[in-house]
């Protein structure tokens, strides 16, 4: 505190006091968080007194009470019987479903496009532009809207699409061959994961002896080995059946194989050509903010076109691609709440009609931002690891 | 996949030096540099060429060859007969009174018809940097008053109108203008706030710019209809729109504040000290010296924040308040109409488009002239 004379007249002091940063900044901040905390403090008390007069008792007690509401399209076994925390978690397997292919589908997909608008082709880069620009223009709900309007406009069941032999496309949504899995297809895939941690290694290895000596050693042996030779082995060794269940038409409906629902298509298609529009622009101005002379470098090297995109320019532009693209798969998977428009299940549509049957407004509200930030947090740490890892190490 | 371009930016090579002369040589020398400079270019190049023939010749057929524009007094059989092989744009002008202005009384519909035109040349001033300075804040203050007077009425002989008959396209630009309006000096503040050196203060900021973001628009929306009246004592009740659009204030407010803090980064030190150097204060150090230059650094990714928001509008559909999309999904539900709702789509489609569309023009000339300058 600035030590004050004591000759000065006290208004003169307060006015000095006032103007002290430090003075003026603590009555700022008294005041906004007295202001913020006044707000919250009167909302709080309105809800619990409006709470207590409908009869409505705060807590989680609700989720252990029978939910009594159909869900249609799950993974995991689910009746009306079950509870509200059943149905809670079968909602989030049903966002996360979505989510998360759509955003490896909308990343594919959007790369694809985002090259393709740069490529020499005229009619390909201006067909590219076309597609982004008309796919960001328009609100994603319209969009999803008239995806469900057109899968609804498909024929019957009986009169379904026959694009190849075993897939349909019908009104009843599509409906594709499966491998039905079994403790033997499962310890497969093991096998699979398990090739697939030792190939990399393998790789980290090569490329440190590679770095040492210069020499390029063939990785592809190795891959045959651990990634197709092993899982093989395992099916071999466990006797495991590879049937394919070929789906076929039952009088109104579809046996066997797997179906995705209208809704769950449709979203799909919705949030994956959505994203895919903006992951586009993104993977473009990425590539582009490489600067020129690292293709005229590459080139001079006698290195080929693909090769230098693969190995020099891509790894430079994921530096640039990757902070916007976390923000795209937060919004896709924000975006997937629109579920809820065209009555897929997910998180969000089951938290609403729980709101709307048990009043717990509160309650409702609170898991869905929780598990939204959940989700964002996770989303945030995985993509931060993967920008640190590529990020460029300056000597 | 053909090869990238080395040279973003660059004009390709047009035509070759031998073959300018005529507009035929000029035409092949151009087609063979863009459409068929290699062999897998020439392959993509006709492989699309026969899927867009195709295409747009279907397309041509739907849209219009087989398209029934018009059908007498709301009698949809002659579309019925097409269904299937042509569109049935009759649905348009048939709904177009209600896709527009949903339930807002017949015979007063120019009101909200002279309120969009309003909103229109209210954007337009605005995007006009002649027309950035103080006085703008006075005009939008100006429109909104007269917008509000032309929507509800109930003076100069115009007969009064509640909000739940308001609909359509009008609603639309309202949910999203005022959006901006109150959304935008919120988001300055908490920028500001996010930025501040009083712990307090920053430490507010991050909590709500953080729980906007970290949810989905619907929850908010959710909550604006279902747990606002909760909050509220006894005896207040809150209309639905007002609701909805108070939710979007506060959402628009912490993702213009995320853009505008990206502006206010850019500002180099130098200016700050210099502000302080003269003793100016915090607030006209703030609102003369680093905000003029904090958002006009940012104003391209502000168009692209109003686009989103704008877009965003929409999802009022699900919260069962009438926008243009509401509108449209509304009009169909009328059994006779019930099966052209690809038509109606298609036309609502069109008209945020324009609308997006311009924005993001907007948006990359201003860009175009940015980087023009910084050359």
């Amino acid at each position: 505190m600035t030590t004050l004379k004591p000759a000065l007249p006290l208004s003169r002091r307060l006015h000095l006091a006032l103007t002290d940063k430090r003075i003026s900044g603590l009555i700022w901040q008294v005041v906004v968080v007295g202001i913020a905390v006044a707000i919250v403090a009167w909302l709080w008390s309105n809800a619990i007194h409006n709470l207590s007069v409908r009869r409505i008792s705060t807590g989680f007690a609700f989720l252990g009470r029978e939910a009594g509401m159909p869900i249609d399209d799950t993974w995991l076994p689910y009746s009306p019987k079950d509870t509200y925390l059943r149905a809670f978690i079968v909602g989030l397997t049903n966002t996360l479903r979505v989510a998360v292919i759509g955003i490896v589908l909308a990343t594919v997909l959007g790369t694809l496009v985002g090259v393709a608008r740069l490529s020499a082709n005229w009619l390909l880069s201006r067909l590219a532009a076309v597609y982004v620009e008309v796919l960001r223009d328009i609100p994603l709900l319209l969009q999803l809207l008239f995806w469900y309007v057109l899968m609804q406009g498909l024929p019957a069941a009986r009169a379904a699409w026959k694009p190849i032999e075993g897939v349909f496309l019908s009104n009843r949504g599509l409906v594709l061959p499966s491998i039905p899995l079994g403790s033997g297809q499962l310890w497969v895939l093991l096998a699979a994961v398990i090739g697939l941690v030792g190939l990399y290694a393998i790789r980290k290895r090569l490329i440190a002896r590679q770095m040492h000596d210069g020499r390029v050693r063939p990785i592809w042996p190795y891959a045959l080995v651990l990634v197709v030779g092993l899982p093989a082995l395992t099916s071999l060794a466990l006797g495991v059946s590879w049937s394919i269940a070929l789906p076929e038409l039952r009088g109104f409906n579809f046996v066997g194989g797997m179906t995705l629902a209208p809704e769950y298509f449709a979203l799909l298609v919705a949030l994956t050509t959505y994203t895919s529009a903006f992951i586009a622009e993104i993977v473009r101005s990425g590539i582009q903010s490489v600067s020129r002379g690292q293709w005229d470098a590459a080139m001079a090297l006698g290195l080929r076109r693909s090769f230098v995109l693969r190995q020099i320019v891509m790894p430079q532009a994921l530096r640039v691609i990757i902070p916007p693209m976390t923000s795209q798969y937060l919004n896709l998977t924000k975006n997937s709440s629109l579920a809820v428009a065209v009555g897929y299940q997910d998180i969000v549509s089951i938290a609403n009609t729980t709101l709307n049957q048990t009043g717990q407004a509160i309650e409702a509200i609170a898991l869905i931002m929780l598990v939204f930030l959940t989700i964002s947090l996770g989303i945030s740490l995985f993509m931060n690891w993967y920008n640190a890892r590529i990020a460029l190490v300056e000597r | 996949m053909t090869t990238v371009t080395q040279a973003p930016g660059n004009p390709l090579p047009f035509g070759t030096s031998r073959s300018r002369r005529t507009f035929a040589g000029r035409a092949i020398g151009w087609l063979r540099a863009n459409l068929f400079s290699s062999i897998s270019s020439s392959i993509v190049s006709l492989l699309l060429i026969s899927v867009l023939a195709k295409a747009f010749v279907s397309l041509v057929q739907w849209g219009y060859w087989n398209a029934v524009w018009l059908v007498p007094d709301n009698n949809p059989g002659a579309c019925r007969a097409v269904r299937g092989l042509g569109a049935c744009w009759a649905v348009i002008p048939e709904k177009l009174r209600f896709i527009l202005f949903g339930t807002y009384p017949f015979n007063q519909q120019w009101r909200p018809a002279l309120a969009m035109l309003i909103f229109i040349a209210l954007f337009y001033v605005s995007s006009r940097p002649k027309w950035w300075r103080k006085e703008l804040a006075l005009i939008w203050a100006a429109a909104l008053v007269v917008i509000g007077l032309l929507m509800w009425g109930g003076i100069f002989g115009m007969p009064y109108v509640s909000q739940d008959r308001w609909g359509g396209l009008p609603v639309t630009l309202i949910l999203a203008t005022f959006g901006l309006a109150f959304g935008f000096p919120l988001g300055i503040l908490v920028a500001l706030g996010r930025r501040s050196k009083l712990p307090a203060i920053r430490s507010l900021s991050v909590l709500y710019v953080e729980l906007i973001r970290g949810v989905p628009l619907i929850s908010l929306l959710f909550m604006a209809s279902v747990m606002f009246p909760l909050f509220m004592p006894d005896g207040v009740n809150i209309d639905k729109l007002l609701r909805a659009q108070i939710a979007f204030i506060l959402f628009a407010g912490a993702y213009l504040a995320e853009v505008i803090r990206g502006g206010l980064q850019a500002v180099p030190r130098g200016q700050h000290d210099a502000a302080d150097a003269l003793g100016l204060s915090y607030w006209k150090k703030n609102g003369l010296i680093i905000l003029p230059q904090a958002i006009r650094h940012v104003i391209p990714p502000l168009v692209n924040t109003f686009i989103a928001f704008f877009k965003d509008t929409s999802l009022v559909l699900i919260i069962g308040i009438f926008d243009l999309l509401t509108t449209a999904k509304t009009a169909i539900i009328d059994p006779a109409w019930q099966s052209f709702s690809v038509e109606v789509y298609i036309f609502v489609a069109l008209i945020y488009f324009a609308f997006c569309f311009a924005m993001s023009r907007y948006s990359r000339g201003l860009e175009a002239q940015d980087a023009h300058k910084a050359r």
